[in-house]
């Protein structure tokens, strides 16, 4: 047993996410009961919200802290004619809702149309007010995405909403933590995304259930926060509460200067308490996984969920190679839905859209790796190649930097922000039997539209298949522009606010 | 809060593993902004099939549902436990359960129990035996009891007591309003506020 001190800190090496916990603590529940938890910061959408703030106005509650708490409107909005009312008619009742709700509570509310509007976490870190050592949620598995700062960030359901909404806190039991070490030099054309599918697939879509990943290593301390964000955004999709990576120089560079981010005096506190943040040594997880950054190549899904991806290189699996009669029968069932052979190559699979976009890889770096592949070439025939912004200052940025003419020159679709068809609430869906890869995190069963088919995939294997029509690589592409110019920049802080 | 001590009604079987959220509730139907009303969501897709399990007559105004393995996976949304409440169930036994999911389902009531791999065989040869069968759960002792079958179930502590009591999460909370207010008091300049607008 370890000694607790006068503060109740336990006196032993912790890991970051004990550490974020410990100093959030209101509460200590002790005896099997929760621990009761401050969040710093609440992230609110129209999908989720309706009923909550419908449970304070029947018990007569207030917000408790409006000035942490930041709404805005992403999957519902269209992505085209957004100056024109919203043709669904309950989409637009759950936004008008929102909109009545947040004008009602006071809450700050980025609408279509606003700047600041867009997929809720990719405007979190863009207005500088997701940060280390925080606590932040939203009701959106998703949330995940802001661990990548080294804050303890997770979904949760409406009723939480509610919670804290009228309190500002959560009533809850501290989560595992496992520790995902990823060392050595990643492979040219191999990215965030292609780590963390591979992850999920070697975990398992519930391999992570109950715990806290964080993310470790040099591959993962060479990434740039786009790419921190990717891997944090889909430790969710390993079934894991939260995904985390502690802060360092990258982190402090990014969130430096962002419109919310602490200045002054506030700034230099900040950065001595995120510089004591990264986990101890001999801290002590409760799982350990290694990879080695330079096995990894290219990752693709095949099948109905996260975990059933392989090497692009590879073919599809045979359900015969799962030993487990549960996971046979997944692999049975998915390669039916997705209408696939057992052995075909994945670089032979045809595909019939292509969605670039999601608050998994619509950052604007995501951006620049997928024009840097398309620039200058022409989409395959027949394949509809989607490219939606992570937020309305994305697609400015992306603009200011001629990236749109790029897209529209390929052929593809501008659009602007919000989720769009990486979960298809608005109009941009998959028609059944129609395959897409996509830049999103989940390919479960209709998530892109009804019978739609997803492929899981980076910006940069994205970019490739829109041009090849097939599932492919940068490395498949006549070398019109050499391969080192397609990688992410490593480390690259080139985002201002 | 309705207390919950102990329930009996129809056991359905739904005899798949890994049923994520967007099976159990489309998220087309996710753009409602009623709390209730979700019955007709509820499996929506599968429901199509007349061979569904919750299509056949014999399982109308099933109230507990006995699933497998890993249970509400994917997506955090709450309507998934609406879909099933307002469907009629009071229960749902699994093997597994996805965290979030789970922690849903104790805020509206519905009780998650989670049963060994080897009782969710011998329930469903039960079901399958006498399908229509009645099933009672029994909160207080953590036991299911279906024909001549008894099973254990587990269900943590604190969502148990609360379920038993009928408490509401919020008015628990704010009985420390002192706490967390000097919680507040002493929380660094530094950290976030959305408001003013820069
Ligand atoms: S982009 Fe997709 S995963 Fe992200 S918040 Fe929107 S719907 Fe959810």
């Amino acid at each position: 047993m370890s000694t607790i001190d006068a503060s109740g800190i336990p006196d032993r090496p912790r890991t970051l996410a004990e550490k974020v916990w410990d100093d959030h603590v209101v509460v200590k529940g002790g005896d099997g009961q929760p621990d009761l938890i401050y969040i710093d910061l609440h992230l609110v959408h129209e999908v989720t919200s309706p009923q909550a703030f419908d449970g304070l106005r029947a018990e007569g509650r207030p917000v408790r802290r409006l000035d942490l708490t930041i709404a805005t409107e992403d999957h519902n909005t269209p992505t085209l004619d957004i100056d024109k009312p919203i043709a669904d008619l309950t989409s637009r009742t759950q936004i008008e809702t929102l909109r009545r709700n947040a004008a009602e509570f006071g809450v700050r509310l980025h609408s279509l149309g606003d700047k600041e509007q867009g997929i809720v976490h990719v405007v979190g870190p863009q207005l500088g007010l997701t940060m280390p050592g925080i606590t932040v949620v939203c009701g959106d598995s998703h949330t995940s995405t802001h661990g990548a700062f080294g804050s303890m960030a997770f979904g949760i359901g409406t009723s939480e909403v509610e919670h804290v909404l009228a309190t500002q806190t959560l009533p809850l039991k501290p989560f595992k933590t496992m520790a995902i070490t990823v060392e050595g030099d990643l492979n040219p054309g191999v990215t965030a995304k292609d780590i963390v599918l591979a992850i999920i697939a070697k975990l398992g879509a519930n391999g992570g259930q109950g715990y806290v990943l964080e993310f470790r290593g040099s591959a993962i301390r060479s990434l740039s926060m786009e790419g921190r964000m990717t891997m944090c955004n889909m430790s969710i999709e390993a079934g894991a509460r939260a995904g985390m990576i502690a802060p360092d120089d990258i982190t402090f560079d990014y969130v430096k200067g962002r419109p919310h981010a602490p200045t002054g005096r506030d700034w230099d506190d900040a950065v001595e308490y995120w510089r004591a943040l990264p986990s101890d040594e001999g801290a002590v997880y409760d799982a350990e996984v290694f990879l080695d950054a330079a096995e990894l190549e290219p990752f693709v899904t095949w099948g109905t969920n996260p975990g059933q991806g392989v090497s692009l290189s590879g073919v599809v699996p045979t359900p015969d190679d799962y030993s487990d009669p549960n996971d046979r029968a997944a692999a049975e069932r998915a390669l039916e839905y997705m209408d696939l052979a057992p052995g075909t190559p994945l670089k032979a699979v045809p595909v019939d859209a292509v969605f670039m976009g999601s608050c998994t890889n619509s950052r604007i770096e995501d951006l620049r790796a997928f024009a840097s592949v398309i620039k200058g070439r022409k989409k395959a025939d027949g394949v509809r190649v989607m490219v939606v912004p992570g937020s309305a200052r994305v697609r400015l940025e992306a603009e200011a930097e001629g990236l749109d003419k790029v897209i529209e020159e390929f052929g593809a679709e501008w659009r602007f922000a919000g989720c769009s068809m990486c979960l298809g609430m608005n109009p941009d869906q998959l028609a059944p039997g129609e395959r897409c890869a996509s830049t999103s995190n989940r390919n479960f069963e209709g998530r892109q539209g009804k019978g739609g088919r997803t492929h899981l995939v980076s910006p940069l294997v994205a970019a490739a298949t829109a041009v090849r029509g097939t599932l492919s690589s940068p490395s498949d592409l006549d070398p019109v522009i050499p391969l080192e110019q397609t990688q992410l920049p490593m480390a690259a802080n080139a985002v201002e606010a | 809060m309705d207390k919950f001590t102990t329930h009996t009604g129809i056991a359905a079987p739904l005899k798949r593993s890994a049923v994520d959220t967007d099976q159990i509730i489309p998220a087309v139907y996710l753009k409602r902004v009623t709390k209730t009303g979700f019955e007709d969501a509820l499996f929506a897709n599968w429901r199509q099939d007349p061979q569904f399990v919750l299509n056949q007559p014999v399982y109308a105004g099933a109230s507990i549902l006995v699933a497998g393995p890993d249970f509400g996976t994917g997506s955090s949304r709450e309507h998934a436990v609406w879909a099933l409440r307002d469907f009629g169930f009071s229960v749902v036994l699994s093997p597994k359960f996805a965290d979030i999911f789970r922690g849903n389902a104790g805020k509206q009531g519905l009780v998650t129990g989670v049963i060994s791999e080897a009782d969710l065989e011998a329930v469903w040869a039960v079901i399958d035996a006498d399908p229509g069968v009645r099933m009672t759960v029994d909160l207080d002792s953590r036991r299911a009891t279906i024909g001549d079958l008894d099973v254990a179930f587990d269900i943590d502590d604190y969502t148990r007591w609360r379920l038993l009591e009928g408490l509401d999460d919020i008015g628990l909370t704010l009985r420390e309003a002192d706490k967390i207010a000097q919680f507040e008091a002493r929380r660094e300049a530094w950290r976030p506020r959305t408001l003013p607008v820069p």
